[in-house]
């Protein structure tokens, strides 16, 4: 049996809402940054865009949303796939590894982009 | 003559299942996939072990794989389900074998049981009984008319990886047949049993259920309703 314990909110509910939503807010972003590219950007302007605080607070809000419906979509991927019904007894063993390993990219995902974005 | 190629299992005696293969002589008459089954009994192997009762699609015993699609034997005609001169019938995908084509019901019935099938209402019994507005009763419209008979959740795969957290299709129909029911008084304990990351929300739209659905539900749609009502009790 699969335990929810390390599902992000542990609440079915929560988890499908934050998805769809920081799916949007993927969606708005990446079709902004596909837009800016689209028109034509040299390293002055792309630095000007970033270095306003309206651009840092959009890409705070797509990298935050970026980890939250990463781990809730691998969280079930995980959950589907890496269990003792697909692998025998080591998928009690297999999942919290992958789980934790996962976990910890994105945090360091995460730093590193906010590292990046107000250095 | 038709081939058939027919799953044969007895845990007992068997040490792996194997597909045995029989030449039926249909004399050209689009039979049900159950009278199939019945010739080879009665024709050449009486060991051949399946479900059947009513045979006319209402019982719901005779869920089975054939060429590959869930459904039910007593009302597939062969020209629906032959594929290159070739029947293969195998047992409900994702449950526990017992002999042959019958598998073990017991995780499907646990998941129906989990939704509790049956109308809760606390107020006083009226003399005769409760009443409903047609446009109430015509809400349960493509929800009543589930058999149970497991084709929905077995070709699920969702149902497959999680049997024993995931609800499945049909136990979601009918959990929906009681939320949308007028005279029932548990919708919220009802939706707060749901609120898990399992038992509705392991559903990913695939629509294996709606595909194979030998009554034409749409389990789906269901699911979509719930998620809806589980979503305006949260707002």
């Amino acid at each position: 049996m699969v335990t929810r314990v390390t599902s992000f909110r542990r609440n079915g509910l929560s988890d499908w809402l934050i998805q769809r939503v920081s799916s949007l807010i993927l969606l708005a972003y990446f079709l902004f940054i596909g837009v800016q590219i689209a028109n034509g950007i040299d390293y002055t302007s792309w630095r000007a865009l970033h270095d306003s605080t309206a651009m840092k607070v959009f890409t705070l809000l797509a990298i935050g949303a970026y980890v939250a419906h990463a781990w809730i979509g691998l969280w079930t991927v995980f959950t589907d796939y890496l269990t003792e019904y697909m692998l025998g007894s080591i998928g009690k063993v297999v999942r919290p590894v992958v789980q934790i390993v996962v976990v910890l990219a994105l945090v360091v995902y995460a730093i590193w982009v906010i590292q990046v974005i107000w250095s | 003559m038709l081939r058939v190629s027919v799953y044969r299992f007895n845990p007992e005696t068997d040490a792996n299942p194997q597909m045995q293969e029989y030449q039926v002589e249909t004399g050209g008459r689009d039979l049900m996939v159950l009278d199939v089954l019945e010739m080879i009994k009665a024709e050449h192997d009486a060991s051949v072990t399946y479900r059947r009762s009513c045979r006319e699609g209402v019982c719901g015993s005779d869920g089975l794989n054939i060429n590959g699609k869930n459904g039910l034997a007593c009302i597939t005609p062969l020209s629906d389900a032959v594929k290159n001169d070739k029947l293969v019938v195998r047992p409900l995908p994702g449950l526990p074998v017992v002999r042959d084509l019958v598998v073990d019901m017991s995780l499907f019935y646990a998941q129906y049981e989990k939704i509790e099938p049956y109308l809760q209402n606390s107020s006083p019994a009226p003399a005769i009984e409760r009443l409903q507005t047609p446009e109430d009763r015509a809400k349960l419209d493509g929800l009543y008319e589930c058999i149970l008979c497991a084709c929905c959740s077995t070709s699920c795969p969702s149902f497959w990886w999680n049997p024993d957290r995931f609800v499945g299709p049909a136990g979601l129909l009918q959990a929906y047949r009681f939320l949308a029911d007028s005279r029932d008084q548990a919708t919220d304990d009802r939706l707060a049993k749901l609120d898990d990351p399992f038992s509705v929300f392991r559903c990913h739209g695939i629509q294996n259920c709606v595909n194979v659905c030998p009554k034409g539900l749409n389990p789906t749609r269901a699911i979509g309703h719930i998620r809806t009502m589980l979503l305006k009790r949260a707002a």
